[in-house]
């Protein structure tokens, strides 16, 4: 949005390259208000996935009671569609949707970047290559292919870590790219060219620490679609398989019975929309704080 | 220009080929064999066998390929191993209970998010504008299925039971109880919108702060001329193009929303194709929706390439 603040006089004035500068985009991305918003958001989810499991009153898969009720004694939002326990299937519910989504986020960003930043560096037949072939993985949404895949496969965690994984990396790399591309021209890579400094060197040492703002942003903008693509997933079917307490999955579990036990379907809910909304405000919050325009807004 | 547009389109002719691989590879030609994969362990040889012949797999690999795409071009899919009736007939009147979805979905969601855009930045920086923009953020970062199940919590469950949650229909008649198009069309709207609100209050912001919209002010136009007939026909050329890829992801958004709703739409047929592994009616849901996320890109990236100047001019 063009009505961002300009970027933060730390993260302006720090010399490119030095870690201060990394230190000055989170500290301006703290002064907007939402960062503060969606981190607290963002730390009591995970807060709840993390230590859930260890104060859940029950354990996930036991029968406590008759099925889809709202009040049961000893609970304290009722029985699900089997008679287990709400309360705590929520609670284990949350541990493996981040752990997933994480981990895909992190692995797409680290091959996107490996991808981008040899496409805009090395250009040639190498660029051209890598990003044609990202061309061609961009054609699928990103959901349609993870379905795609497993259709015949099945559903499985490590699948569904590499397929979002890779289709985040093919969005990530054009980022990347991008932004080697701003970096190359500048003067500190020509002379660390001229010194005859091997490209790999020139690549992590000096290209790298130039572009980890954009990198950030894009982080936190595939957390934000990771947890939203995996609860899908889930919520579809096709994440995590029952009896495992998952959130997605609860919610395609119980969503019949949402007029007589809503709690089974609104925790789970909540606990994602939540989540999701406070990793897009941080991700807004890193973006106005890195170049002003925010994006995080498209959906890619 | 023209020569730009016929290099994009060749460009895409290009994608959807490699696409089409794609899909056939993902289904068909899985390292072992498909037909056991599809019937599992304990199926007998005489099933799979017929399976086999039914896909085509004793050909060789190219062979197989070769006839799947000569029956897309003549849409003569296959059978559906679900139902046995051929996937073009069972898909058809899905296929227009998706697409009336969509168009219901883009026609509300347009106006509105051009609308909304367009006052966010007339009112930039005061109460309105601020609000409007942490809705669509917030709005932005709901998966769809979320969205779907907050609207039915809110609309049909507890007191208001003002809506029906789940969709009681069939495929060729979707539109003959207006009520129940109702949530997924809104579900599909709210999901769809904030990119448009974003990219017209930015676009927006930069055509009032022109030149031409300070020369008609001081022509002492009124600031509703200025605003409605100088400003807003000059913001939406750059907007169109976000419409497009917006409208774009949609095809592939559809698939959570009529599984929520239960709508009758190549969403919930292909989740009912993947739970049945009936492989002819799943190529032919992802290769549609892929073909469709293609070319309303290709023709975003055409209406980005007219509603610039410099490229206009330059590249004729």
């Amino acid at each position: 949005m063009s009505t961002a603040t300009a970027p933060a006089p730390e993260a302006a004035a720090a010399a490119p390259g030095s870690p201060q500068r990394r230190e000055g985009l989170f500290r301006a991305a703290w002064r907007h208000g939402r960062t503060k918003v969606g981190v607290t958001l963002v730390g009591v989810i995970v807060l709840i996935a993390v230590i859930g499991p260890f104060v859940s009153p029950y354990s996930p898969t036991e029968l406590v009671g008759i099925p889809n009720r709202a009040s049961v004694d000893g609970t304290v939002f009722g029985t699900d569609g089997i008679g287990r326990d709400v309360l705590s299937r929520f609670l284990h519910g949350g541990y493996t949707l981040i752990s997933i989504a994480v981990s895909a986020a992190l692995g797409g960003v680290l091959l996107g970047t490996v991808l981008g930043v040899i496409a805009g560096y090395q250009r040639g037949w190498l660029d051209e290559a890598i990003m044609r072939v990202n061309d061609m993985a961009l054609a699928f949404p990103q959901l349609v292919l993870a379905l795609l895949v497993m259709s015949i496969i099945g559903p499985q965690v490590w699948l569904i870590v590499a397929l979002i994984g890779v289709s985040h990396a093919c969005r990530v790399a054009r980022v990347a790219r991008e932004a080697t591309l701003k970096v190359v021209e500048q003067d500190f890579v020509k002379s660390a060219e001229a010194i005859g400094l091997p490209r790999w060197r020139i690549m992590t040492a000096e290209i790298l620490p130039n572009i980890t703002s954009p990198l950030l942003v894009e982080l936190g903008l595939r957390i934000t679609y990771s947890v939203g693509l995996i609860a899908t997933l889930s919520f579809l079917g096709m994440g995590l398989q029952p009896p495992t307490a998952d959130w997605g999955l609860m919610i395609n579990e119980n969503r019949i019975a949402v007029t007589v036990q809503p709690w089974s379907v609104v925790l789970p809910v909540a606990a994602v929309a939540l989540l999701t909304i406070g990793a897009n405000l941080i991700t807004d919050g890193l973006s106005r704080a890195s170049i002003g325009i925010d994006r995080g807004v498209e959906k890619q | 220009m023209s020569r730009l547009i016929l290099y994009r389109l060749g460009y895409g002719l290009l994608t959807l080929f490699v696409v089409s691989l794609v899909v056939f590879l993902a289904t068909q030609a899985l390292p072992g064999d498909a037909a056991r994969a599809i019937l599992g362990r304990d199926a007998t040889a005489e099933r799979v066998a017929v399976l086999r012949d039914q896909l085509n797999l004793n050909d060789p690999l190219a062979l197989q390929y070769g006839k799947w795409v000569a029956g897309v071009f003549t849409l003569d899919l296959g059978d559906s191993f679900a139902n046995a009736r051929p996937v073009a007939e069972y898909l058809g009147p899905r296929v227009a209970g998706s697409l009336t979805l969509l168009g219901l979905s883009a026609l509300l969601a347009t106006p509105i998010a051009l609308l909304l855009g367009a006052l966010s930045a007339i009112r930039r920086d005061r109460a309105a504008d601020h609000a409007t923009s942490m809705v669509s953020l917030v709005l932005a970062s709901l998966p769809e299925f979320a969205v779907g199940i907050l609207l039915i919590l809110a609309l049909s469950t507890g007191w208001l039971h003002l809506l029906p949650p789940v969709f009681a229909g069939t495929a060729s008649a979707v539109l003959a109880d207006p009520v129940q198009l109702i949530l997924p069309v809104l579900t599909l709207a709210i999901a769809v919108s904030p990119p448009i609100v974003r990219m017209m209050r930015a676009s927006m912001i930069e055509v009032l702060e022109s030149e031409y919209v300070q020369q008609a002010r001081l022509k002492g136009l009124s600031e509703r001329v200025v605003i409605w007939r100088h400003a807003a026909p000059n913001a939406i050329g750059p907007v169109a193009q976000v419409i497009a890829v917006q409208l774009g992801w949609l095809a592939g958004g559809v698939v959570a929303v009529e599984f929520l709703f239960a709508f009758p739409g190549i969403g919930l047929a292909l989740m009912d194709a993947i739970s049945t592994r009936d492989i002819p009616v799943i190529q032919a849901i992802t290769l549609l929706i892929a073909a469709v996320y293609i070319v309303v890109n290709l023709l975003a990236d055409v209406v980005g390439l007219a509603a610039n100047p410099k490229v206009r001019v330059s590249a004729r």
